[in-house]
């Protein structure tokens, strides 16, 4: 059994550079146990992982690399494995990658897939508070993606919101930036961050206002926007009151509508 | 009447602006943040959406109008000049201070701006692209907006609207002449359509100007339209052949369909009663069908009854497509061009490019087929795979019945 640890539980590169070794030397996937950070059990030696002077090179295909890139941010334990394996067929066959009706490629995929969803939902739902630090402000956000995206996902909020200062906690860690630089910190609670923000009164405002309560379709925002996100969303506290008061709302604006005997 | 706080306009100004269902964020020039001044990034692909009301409807963009007021009159408009609702008005600079204050905190993508028509329409126009310049210029703000621009407004400033917006859109309101006569006397068919035309030319110039040019001036990538369905008696044939005709003649993003819904103090002229959303979501798939699954309006309208020129409602229209002309069925999913596979009920795009995809690697099976979609029960009277076939099955008087869904409450909403 070969043991191989990882840095944290989104290193791609790690994977990257022990897989390629391993597959250089042929090592079956069923002999390989990937392990990350502190789940260190020392059972096992840890694998050799360098490279045979004049061993051939490893070549895979771009998409083989994008799906596992996105792969390793999922927290199915078992996502290192399944990309080594995947990856010993490729480099046999690197058509392996195009039949997207292959178990193994689509059991990836469906990862995939899901990476893609908790990366969306993060950018969409991120909520960020404003903190007075100093003659400054700063925002804040709390923030529980279902995977280890958070790192992969700094990119996009630096982009759009590269002349903040802003912060974005989570409970297995935290990115901060300031303007020119983007730090990484611990995980962090709910409690450290404001407690509220005056515009959220004005946000909900707006939410309210922009509903139609004669085309209440609740199932429809359910599926696009689950419970679980609704902790940390303002605007949710007011969904129960409006959903309860549609149909009379509605009644009432056909009854004001008639004309008049 | 008693002062409004900025909570106050925004509820009258929001209420005023969410018949309006275009809501898309997506389409702009892929841009971000990084080197300017101010906030704000566009992805090219899909748009985000921020949140959900219970109505099911995504809110990805601040959407209001500068004013409720308006001179004009339209019976289906809850802003018509002869409605008592209470107006109001935001200042240039309220609107853009409030989509900074949203923006900054996460809550949306960017502005959608409209307005009634106050003054004249090049007023109107003015107003509108005031907020957007200062917003663009004074703030380096590089988030969304999309504006509406006002059909009889001057075309330099309607220009000017489409230098500072991803998106312009002019509302051609109904699906035929006469409704838009009778509900909309004010508006006029061949001037709104002459401002599309307009507007397609300068998108088009410009895009042709980015591809000489890297530094050519950014300019909107694309104009869209709603059409409110049921206020008159306009049939789903006339509003798949008039969005069709849109689609090809203005080169449109999107047409968007809006089931009339009862508003508050509403004209009399108008039904009342609760919006046709079965009908609009028709509407929806059918426009699919002609934008992503190669069906051209004539196909459309071929599903629709002859008599009443209306969609089925029992079923979508890409199977009842199917259950008419069953002599294109069943479809060989290992040796069928990508045009039949996209025919079959069940099979979405990318169930059809995975298809196309995994044949080129082997001969696919059932359980295959099953791994790419959604259901492969569906699907079984349609197809033909390495070890299925139908047993003429398409020939059976009781195939609608076998695949369409369970008629659990055809009328989803019924009164």
């Amino acid at each position: 059994m070969e043991v191989i640890w990882l840095e944290a539980p989104d290193d791609f590169d790690g994977w990257r550079m022990a897989a390629r070794a391993l597959a250089v030397r042929g090592v079956p996937p069923e002999d390989v146990l990937w392990q990350v950070g502190d789940e260190v059990t020392d059972l096992f030696a840890g694998a050799d992982l360098t490279l045979p002077k004049g061993a051939k090179t490893l070549n895979v295909p771009k998409d083989f690399i994008e799906l596992a890139r996105m792969a390793v941010l999922h927290r199915d334990p078992q996502r290192f494995a399944l990309l080594y394996g995947l990856l010993l067929r490729v480099g046999r066959d690197p058509r392996v990658m195009q039949d997207r009706a292959d178990p193994l490629v689509r059991r990836l995929s469906v990862l995939v897939k899901a990476i893609r969803r908790d990366i969306h939902k993060m950018r969409a739902f991120v909520r960020f508070r404003e903190m007075p630090v100093g003659n400054r402000v700063r925002y804040i956000s709390w923030f529980e993606p279902d995977h280890h995206i958070l790192r992969a996902n700094a990119g996009f909020f630096v982009g759009r919101f590269a002349n903040m200062e802003w912060s974005i906690l989570t409970p297995d860690g935290s990115v901060h930036w300031d303007g020119d630089v983007l730090t990484e910190g611990a995980g962090a609670s709910r409690s450290d961050i404001p407690d509220e923000d005056p515009t959220e009164k004005i946000w909900e405002a707006y939410y309210a206002s922009i509903f139609n309560p004669s085309r209440l379709m609740t199932g429809a925002m359910l599926r696009e926007m689950p419970k679980k996100y609704w902790k940390n969303m303002p605007e949710t506290r007011l969904i129960t009151g409006m959903i309860a008061g549609a149909r009379s709302r509605e009644l009432e604006m056909i009854e004001r509508s008639k004309p008049k005997a | 009447m008693s002062r409004l706080d900025m909570a106050g306009k925004l509820e009258i100004l929001a209420d005023a602006a969410k018949y309006d269902a275009s809501c898309a964020s997506s389409g702009a020039q892929k841009r971000d943040s990084r080197g300017g001044k101010g906030i704000g990034s566009t992805t090219a692909s899909s748009g985000i959406c921020h949140s959900y009301t219970p109505d099911g409807r995504c809110i990805s963009l601040l959407k209001i109008l500068l004013t409720n007021s308006c001179i004009f009159d339209c019976h289906y408009c809850i802003n018509r000049k002869s409605s008592n609702v209470r107006r109001a008005r935001f200042t240039a600079k309220e609107v853009v201070d409030l989509t900074l204050s949203f923006y900054k905190r996460n809550y949306i993508e960017g502005l959608f701006l409209s307005s009634g028509i106050i003054g004249s329409p090049d007023y109107t126009m003015e107003q509108i692209v005031e907020v957007a310049r200062s917003l663009r210029l004074d703030h380096d703000f590089r988030g969304y907006i999309h504006l509406k621009t006002i059909p009889d407004a001057d075309p330099m400033l309607v220009e000017a609207a489409g230098r500072f917006a991803d998106r312009v859109s002019i509302n051609v309101e109904l699906p035929t002449v006469p409704g838009l006569t009778k509900l909309a006397p004010e508006k006029s068919a061949p001037r709104i359509e002459g401002a599309m035309g307009q507007m397609r030319l300068a998108i088009e110039d410009s895009k042709d100007a980015r591809r000489r040019y890297r530094h050519a001036p950014r300019f909107a990538t694309g104009q869209s339209t709603q059409m409110i369905v049921g206020a008159d008696d306009g049939t789903d044939r006339d509003i798949v052949g008039r969005a069709a005709h849109l689609y090809d003649r203005f080169g449109l993003r999107r047409v968007y369909y809006s089931a009339f819904s009862p508003i508050p103090d509403a004209s009399v002229v108008l039904p009342l009663k609760r919006p046709p959303l079965q009908r609009e979501n028709r509407l929806y798939q059918a426009d699919w069908l002609m934008r992503f699954y190669t069906f051209t309006p004539e196909d459309v309208a071929q599903t629709t009854d002859p008599v009443t020129g209306m969609l089925p409602l029992d079923i979508d229209p890409k199977l009842a497509w199917a259950l008419k002309f069953r002599e294109h069925f069943p479809v060989d999913v290992n040796r069928a061009p990508k045009e039949a596979l996209l025919r079959v009920p069940g099979l979405g795009t990318k169930a059809v490019n995975g298809i196309l995809s995994a044949r080129r690697v082997r001969r696919l099976r059932l359980e295959d087929v099953g791994r790419l979609t959604v259901s492969v029960k569906k699907l079984l009277p349609f197809i033909v795979c390495e070890d299925w076939r139908p047993v003429r099955l398409t020939d059976r008087a009781d195939l609608k019945a076998l695949v369409a869904p369970k008629p659990v409450q055809l009328d989803l909403f019924g009164a």
